[in-house]
């Protein structure tokens, strides 16, 4: 504690940058939202991206100051607010680098959206940056009203997202999305207030330590899991995700996949194992065979797809199923492979939709079949493709393999079957990704307005060159997350023995 | 012999707009017509004046021979309540000028509800009670047919009258089978004397004329009707200051008369509570009017309400005071959004013609997103502190069901809020309202930063002022 509370400043950055990007169009321009000249919107466009580049700046200097050998919760800052409620950030080896995540994925959104949305742009940047703060929220609050506060309030903008600048369904899609998600979100806010009655006090390391007996641990557990299920997102309440996925812009499929899925493993990791060990392990076969059937059953779905973006948005659901694999296996390797996967997939499936986007603002489809033989036009683009489809494949030499690898050994140690059966998904995997490579690259060019696409521009290229890079850095050096997350993954185990 | 500083104590804001609305009666007799524009400005001064003069007395005491009884609880719904009250007068203004229905009268029959709200909020005797209910309801009768040539108007107003009358009988029945078996009108002496099967039924006569006022189901048909026919300022009016007087006195009267007998209310209180928030918010779902949605949307935030007197008054009282200021703070800025939406010269009341309000008036529209979705419940904003306190009083006190019917009914009416959000922000752009008062968008603007961000950083205050304030009932 003292210091400069740079959590917060993070946090918050985006959010004062939004208000500023409002303040200054309306002052410009009389109304910040009025039908905007090309240039004008660039310039919001550009006061985003500066905000937000100027967030990941602050929050790597956050991490240079984190200490990655120690377990428990760092650069901890507490305030007083609402009675027992206290303004009470901070972050872990789990919290950190999702942090990292966030900050880094959103200047990679805003720069993606540069040539693919023309309306009400200002707008557009100001719910990205208010997203951005409530996302960076989730993983910094150590207080759990305030982590229910940004978790819920980051429903807003998302929906915002989607339905003003989605898709020809995205009113619905955008419905569904919010309301699904409160559903659950509700419910755990019933157990959160539970939970504050029952230990009088609100902060999450206090939590952690109280213990909950056995048979009220499993109506929270399902509450929380209600919330964070829904999120992750797990068979069977995965439905919303290809709607949200398909209508959303490109951007918001990113940060969607990126990290708004991660908040639930996330949850899962902070509250329902430390927090209800006894719960967990009741439910662990439980939660082991619905991974299991997303694996499996999603992954076949994506392969029946026709729209690029459904196609991935089903292989989400299944790397996703690797996540709570890894994460109820209740051991290192497990936990670790988990929250590595996370990473990995925040970073591969944020790729692919962009890979996604860079056709689709070409072709204005996202019809598997009207696309086929982009090598010959596009052979920049065919090999970033080919890269990010091996990675979510989960090919050695990329992050997608070690994650997989790490949540199946973990899930074998912990049931045979379980991670039998997500091999299984392993093999599905290459063959919807391969069918969708091949039919969207490989083969003759049948479409005749794909003669004169172009390859990827400079702005793309920034946009994804980055991601193949950290995808292949993380691939062969897994060791620079598993040195953050280690501390954090093994105080989650010992929580989950001790308390 | 009068004891004029313990009178002046206990109910100084009632005497005070009494005066005020009996002056106004005088200026209007001598300045006639010439008094019309300056009423307004008058009327919100003594609502103001009676607002700061409840706090100036806010310990409150008791005077009458206990026939009032005031404390920190009461006075500050009275503050609350005068405040809001005063906040509609000004924004009704300019309504009422281009409807050329710009009357003192008007006025005076504000200032004379108003003294009703203050008068029920003071009673610590059914007779008091009963006298201030009827004050209440015969201005709020008549301002809601204030547009007498207006059908709609009319019907309004004779539908609440005919259905309050018959509540006001409920109630009265109620007060003199308690006399009958308590021997007494007396709060305290109601709460004191053995409970009989005949009180029992006094109390439950007493409920349902009590539900009535507050428009809690099932005695709510008349909300949605009224709501939509009376003029807007009146709804605005009707949504927020007497809402939360009605809503304090309900608990008020529940807590000190039978808070002996709470187990004999409590399921009476939580099924209502669960009706009405079901019934609000199933019922707003297929509103096409906004003024009808708004109606809909108090029946079920009565219900939340509601949630915390089922509570008690121990784990209750401070949360309804923290719900319900938020929710007429919210409820006023809606209203005032309606008063807003005005096109070639007439009022326009279907949401649909809120669409693209974003293109068109963008701050109007983030001020009303904020109010919605802080009335929704939703955070950050500082209604979720509302539905919160509610919610943790009700889980508090056991009562799960209610809390899960709390959640669920919560996400039903995001379903109708965020229906109206889309229309603003996602749909094609309509022409554009008429240029609003000052007066309006102000209300809109301020009310959705008290409500909606100035409660979310300084909720603690607000708590704190309000778990103060219930301490006063235990005195």
């Amino acid at each position: 504690m003292g210091g400069f509370p740079i959590i917060s400043a993070v946090v918050f950055l985006p959010l004062i940058g939004a208000l500023i990007i409002m303040g200054v169009r309306s002052a410009t321009a009389g109304s910040f939202s009025s039908e905007e000249a090309g240039k004008d919107s660039r310039a919001a466009l550009l006061a985003g991206l500066i905000i937000s580049s100027a967030t990941f700046v602050a929050s790597v200097a956050a991490f240079l100051t984190f200490d990655s050998n120690a377990a428990g919760y760092q650069l901890v800052e507490q305030y007083a607010w609402y009675g027992e409620i206290t303004y009470k950030v901070g972050v872990d080896g789990l919290s950190m680098p999702l942090i990292l995540l966030t900050t880094f994925l959103t200047p990679i959104c805003l720069l993606a959206s540069w040539n693919s949305i023309h309306t009400r742009v200002t707008e557009y940047v100001v719910a990205f940056l208010v997203l951005e703060t409530f996302m960076l929220g989730v993983f910094a609050a150590l207080d759990i009203v305030l982590f229910y506060i940004f978790f819920e309030a980051g429903l807003i903008p998302m929906f915002l997202i989607i339905g003003i600048w989605g898709g020809k369904e995205k009113i619905y899609a955008a419905f569904k999305f919010f309301l699904y998600t409160l559903l659950g979100s509700l419910l755990m806010l019933v157990a959160v207030v539970y939970m504050f009655q029952a230990a009088g006090s609100s902060d999450i390391e206090v939590l952690e330590k109280f213990a909950f007996p056995p048979h009220v641990q499993t109506w929270l557990w399902l509450a929380f899991a209600a919330s964070f299920a829904v999120k992750l997102p797990m068979w069977p309440v995965h439905t919303w995700l290809p709607d949200a996925h398909v209508q959303a812009p490109t951007a918001g499929s990113v940060i969607l996949a990126g990290v708004l899925l991660k908040m639930g493993g996330y949850g899962f990791l902070r509250f329902s194992l430390p927090m209800f060990p006894d719960a967990s392990h009741l439910f662990q076969p439980a939660m082991f065979a619905l991974a299991v059937i997303a694996i499996v059953y999603t992954s076949l779905v994506a392969w029946r797809q026709t729209d690029m973006k459904k196609l991935i948005a089903y292989s989400s659901v299944a790397h996703m199923g690797f996540v709570t694999l890894g994460i109820f296996s209740f051991n290192e390797v497990g936990v670790q492979g988990a929250i590595f996967q996370m990473l990995s997939h925040g970073l591969i499936a944020s790729a692919l939709f962009l890979i996604v986007g860079v056709v689709y603002d070409r072709m204005h489809t996202r019809e598997i079949a009207a696309y086929g033989g982009l090598v010959k036009r596009m052979p920049v683009y065919a090999t970033l493709f080919m890269l990010f489809t091996m990675a979510n494949v989960g090919l050695p030499g990329t992050s997608g393999f070690v994650g997989e690898i790490l949540t199946m050994v973990g899930g074998f140690q912990a049931a045979t079957w379980a991670a039998a059966g997500a091999a299984l998904g392993v093999i599905f995997s290459a063959v919807y990704m391969l069918t969708l490579y091949r039919r969207t690259v490989f083969g003759e060019i049948t479409n005749p307005k794909l003669n004169d696409i172009s390859d990827m521009n400079v702005i793309e290229l920034v946009c994804i060159v980055p991601l193949a890079l950290l995808t292949i850095l993380f691939g062969v050096a897994p060791n620079l997350i598993f040195n953050i997350t280690e501390g954090a993954a093994n105080r989650i185990l010992s929580l989950m023995v001790g308390g | 012999m009068l004891d004029y500083t313990a009178m002046i104590v206990a109910i100084g804001p009632e005497l005070w707009l009494a005066a005020a609305g009996l002056l106004g009666v005088l200026l209007g007799a001598i300045l006639k017509d010439r008094f019309n524009a300056l009423s307004f400005k008058y009327g919100a001064l003594a609502l103001f004046g009676a607002a700061a003069l409840s706090l100036m007395f806010y310990q409150g005491g008791e005077a009458f021979g206990g026939l009032v009884k005031t404390n920190t609880f009461v006075n500050f719904a009275k503050f609350v309540s005068f405040a809001v009250g005063g906040f509609a007068l000004i924004m009704s203004e300019g309504f009422l000028k281009r409807h050329d229905t710009i009357r003192y009268e008007y006025v005076l029959l504000t200032l004379f509800a108003s003294l009703g709200m203050g008068m029920i909020l003071s009673a610590a005797d059914l007779m008091t009670l009963y006298m201030g209910i009827e004050t209440l309801s015969l201005s709020s009768y008549v301002l809601a047919a204030f547009h007498r040539d207006s059908a709609r108007s009319s019907e309004a107003g004779l539908k609440y009258f005919v259905l309050g009358a018959l509540a006001s009988g409920m109630l009265l029945y109620g007060a003199s089978l308690v006399y009958g078996f308590s021997g007494t009108t007396n709060f305290a002496g109601i709460s004191s004397s053995a409970p009989s099967i005949g009180l029992m039924f006094g109390m439950v006569l007493m409920i349902v004329g009590l539900a009535f006022k507050i428009s809690a189901a099932p005695m709510h048909v008349w909300t949605p009707d009224v709501y939509e026919g009376a003029p807007t300022p009146v709804g605005a009016f009707f949504a927020s200051a007497p809402k939360m007087a009605s809503m304090v006195v309900f608990a008020n009267v529940m807590f000190t008369a039978f808070g002996d007998v709470m187990d004999q209310w409590q399921l009476i209180v939580a099924i209502i509570a669960g009706l009405s928030m079901i019934i609000g918010s199933f019922g707003a779902l297929t509103q096409t009017n906004v003024k009808r949605l708004l109606g809909y949307s108090s029946i079920a935030n009565v219900g939340y309400a509601l949630v915390a007197v089922a509570a008690g008054q121990a784990s209750g009282a401070g949360a309804l005071l923290i719900f319900m200021t938020l929710y007429v703070v919210s409820s006023l800025g809606l209203f005032a959004g309606v008063l807003a939406m005005r096109r070639r010269g007439g009022m326009v009341e279907s949401i649909d013609e809120l669409g693209g309000l974003m293109s068109s008036r963008p701050w109007l529209a983030i001020a009303l997103s904020i109010l919605i979705f802080s009335i929704a419940g939703l955070p950050p904003f500082g209604g979720f502190f509302g539905k919160w306190e509610v919610f943790n009083a009700g889980i508090e006190a056991g009562l799960l069901p209610l809390a899960i019917i709390l959640v669920v009914s919560s996400v039903v009416s995001l379903g109708y809020y965020l229906r109206i959000v889309k229309i603003m922000w996602f749909d094609e752009p309509k022409e554009r309202f008429e240029s609003i008062d000052g007066s309006v968008t102000l209300t809109v603007l301020a009310s959705a930063f008290v409500a909606g961000i100035l409660f979310l950083v300084f909720i603690n205050q607000l708590s704190q002022w309000a778990y103060d304030a219930a301490l006063g009932l235990a005195s």
